[in-house]
């Protein structure tokens, strides 16, 4: 038995009552303030995904960002000469190792004209042998526009469409890259860069750099890049005026055989930058050719294999290690909010928008 | 060694306050990485996952000694619906500190993760893939932690009211024992 109850006496009561109001009230507010909820001006995944939806409207079921996508599926061969850098299993010589990918074009509309924008995209899933797997998602272009995510949510924002005009204000864009000249590298880029016709005949570059880690535990910083076999211009899917016309590109050239890239891995040398992704390195840093992409088949994202997965760049097998980068803890944090909310459409739970597979633009 | 009258037994006392050190910390840790696109939120999951799987361990471990020791009985003249709380609420959290991790868990595995709990430490799926499965069960990860931080606060006032107001030992029983030649309660 426990002892006999002496309650306290009344004075007692007042100041023991307070200390319980205290020790109740001191963890709630701090829970509330690390989770976000007292801190408004802390950018939060949530937010960044919010502000996708309001410059493009929510797709119930698609991805916040690269909404209009294909699956592709082939596999990766090692030719060991990445070994020496990274134990990663995907890099041990005569080594295949299955992909699971996805092409898509950057933007949240699905139903986007594939020449709306000058980017296109690649995902990769490898699944290692030993059941690791190695997550990436490449762009199209050399360098990113912004460094950081905070940089990433302002230009989100400066071009969220005018209501009175339902296009962006070109002030605030103007205004946005007078603020960011770290920019510059990619406008300079862009404007020169024309949609391509396919989705084989592009490089696609991690943009991001990460570290490989090899037996002996040391880090060589890296970016890697899939540059492709297929060199020619066109191709006759290319219809005029098919808004649709990458996917049909793709089917048909699969269609005649396997699609090829080269992955080079470039290492950086000490003092090149891993934090900032508008910076390339220099021309002459080391690359090594590290296997072959062979991509088989392509299949529709609405029932491809590609649909659910989350190409989050943070899901790295040993041997390959995220670099300081913001950009990287960002994407990981910003597709897997992106991720929930598309696989709770899916599942229809309450709350989320409803399903609008052929909804309006 | 079993439970005297008035105190739970030593393990059960190492068992309750490390988790409680653990549970708490995750339950911050949680709510703390979904909130941020900083590097925090790498190195938050990254503690996140292991810590959670060894709170399912120490939590069957802990449920073991539960069975084989039952827990002091509570004060002979407490009222029966505070009775009622008291146990309604230590099976609640019982209940939560196995369920949370497992969903953890069963949710990777669902949405197609590797369950990785260091560089190349690896769990096994124990979900097949399946995104409406993944959907349900980590928002029911995130609405089992509120209520797991609820179940904690009530269950940490409710303690100190016992020790504070009725002091009717019931704090006393989860504390280490006084170090008092005057208290047998240890010598079993
Ligand atoms: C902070 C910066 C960034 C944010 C907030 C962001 C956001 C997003 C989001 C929300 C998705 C959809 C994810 C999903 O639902 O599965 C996505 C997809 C994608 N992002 Fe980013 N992104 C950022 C930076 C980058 C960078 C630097 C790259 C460059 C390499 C990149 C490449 C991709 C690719 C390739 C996809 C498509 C993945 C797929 O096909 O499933 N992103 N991004
Ligand atoms: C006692 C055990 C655990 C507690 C108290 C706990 C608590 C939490 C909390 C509070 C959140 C944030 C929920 C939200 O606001 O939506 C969270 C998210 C999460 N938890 Fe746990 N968790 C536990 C165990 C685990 C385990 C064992 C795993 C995996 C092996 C896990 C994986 C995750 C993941 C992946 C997220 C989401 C991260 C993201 O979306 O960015 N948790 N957890
Ligand atoms: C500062 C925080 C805490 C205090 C002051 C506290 C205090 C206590 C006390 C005095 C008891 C004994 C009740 C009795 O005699 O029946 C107890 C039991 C218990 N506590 Fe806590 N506790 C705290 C935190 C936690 C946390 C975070 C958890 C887990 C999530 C937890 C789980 C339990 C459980 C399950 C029991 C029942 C033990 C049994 O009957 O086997 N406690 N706690």
């Amino acid at each position: 038995m426990h002892d006999p109850a002496t309650p306290a006496q009344p004075g007692h009561r007042t100041s023991a009552w307070t200390l319980i109001a205290a020790a109740v009230a001191v963890p709630a507010i701090a829970f509330a303030y690390v989770g976000g909820w007292l801190a408004p001006h802390r950018l939060t995944p949530a937010k960044v995904i919010d502000q996708f939806q309001h410059n493009a409207g929510t797709f119930a079921g698609y991805r916040r960002n690269h909404a209009k996508g294909v699956c592709v599926t082939g596999h990766f061969d090692s030719n060991g000469q990445a070994q020496a850098y990274s134990i990663a299993q995907v890099f041990a010589p005569g080594q295949r190792t299955p992909v699971v990918g996805r092409f898509a074009i950057p933007g949240s509309n699905p139903y986007a004209p594939d020449s709306s924008v000058p980017i296109r995209s690649m995902a990769l899933r490898f699944a290692l042998a030993n059941g690791q797997q190695w997550r990436t998602g490449m762009n199209s272009m050399p360098v990113f526009p912004v460094a950081t995510p905070q940089a990433f949510y302002a230009q989100l924002q400066a071009q969220q469409p005018d209501p009175a005009t339902g296009k962006p204000d070109p002030a605030k864009i103007a205004a946005f890259f007078a603020a960011h000249p770290e920019t510059a590298a990619f406008r300079a880029w862009a404007k020169t860069a024309r949609p391509s016709a396919s989705f084989a005949t592009e490089s696609y570059w991690s943009l991001n750099a990460f570290a490989f880690v090899d037996a002996a535990g040391r880090r060589q910083p890296v970016r890697w890049r899939m540059v492709p076999e297929a060199n020619d211009a066109g191709s006759a899917a290319n219809a005029p005026g098919d808004a649709n016309y990458l996917a049909a590109d793709l089917t048909e050239r699969l269609a005649r055989g396997p699609q090829r890239w080269q992955l080079q891995v470039t290492l950086a040398n000490p003092g090149d930058p891993t934090n900032d992704a508008t910076k390339t390195w220099p021309d002459d840093r080391r690359t090594i050719d590290a296997g072959t992409l062979v991509l088989e088949r392509s299949e529709s994202q609405a029932s491809g294999p590609c649909r659910d997965i989350n190409y989050d760049p943070l899901v790295l097998p040993a041997g390959i290690e995220a670099s300081d980068d913001p950009l990287l803890p960002a994407r990981s944090a910003a597709y897997a909010d992106s991720y929930l909310r598309r696989t709770s459409e899916e599942a229809h739970l309450p709350g989320t928008a409803a399903p609008m597979r052929e909804a309006s633009r | 060694m079993n439970a005297t009258p008035d105190r739970f037994t030593p393990a059960a006392r190492a068992l309750h306050w490390l988790m409680a050190v653990m549970i708490v910390a995750m339950l911050f840790i949680g709510v703390g990485m979904v909130a941020t696109v900083s590097a925090r939120h790498e190195w938050l999951l990254a503690i996140h996952k292991p810590l959670g799987i060894a709170i399912l361990l120490l939590a069957v471990v802990r449920l073991a000694v539960r069975l084989r020791h039952p827990p002091p009985p509570l004060p002979a003249d407490l009222p029966v619906l505070q009775k009622l709380a008291a146990l309604a609420s230590h099976w609640l959290l019982y209940f939560l500190m196995l369920a949370m991790p497992l969903i953890g868990w069963a949710m990777l595995s669902a949405g197609g993760y590797p369950v990785m709990l260091g560089e190349s430490l690896r769990l096994p799926p124990i979900f097949p893939t399946s995104p409406v499965a993944f959907a349900v069960l980590r928002h029911l990860h995130g609405t089992f932690a509120m209520l797991l931080f609820l179940t904690f606060l009530a269950h940490m006032a409710a303690a100190l009211y016992h020790g504070l107001i009725r002091r009717d030992g019931v704090l006393a029983s989860m504390l280490p024992a006084p170090p008092t030649p005057a208290d047998d309660s240890d010598q079993a």
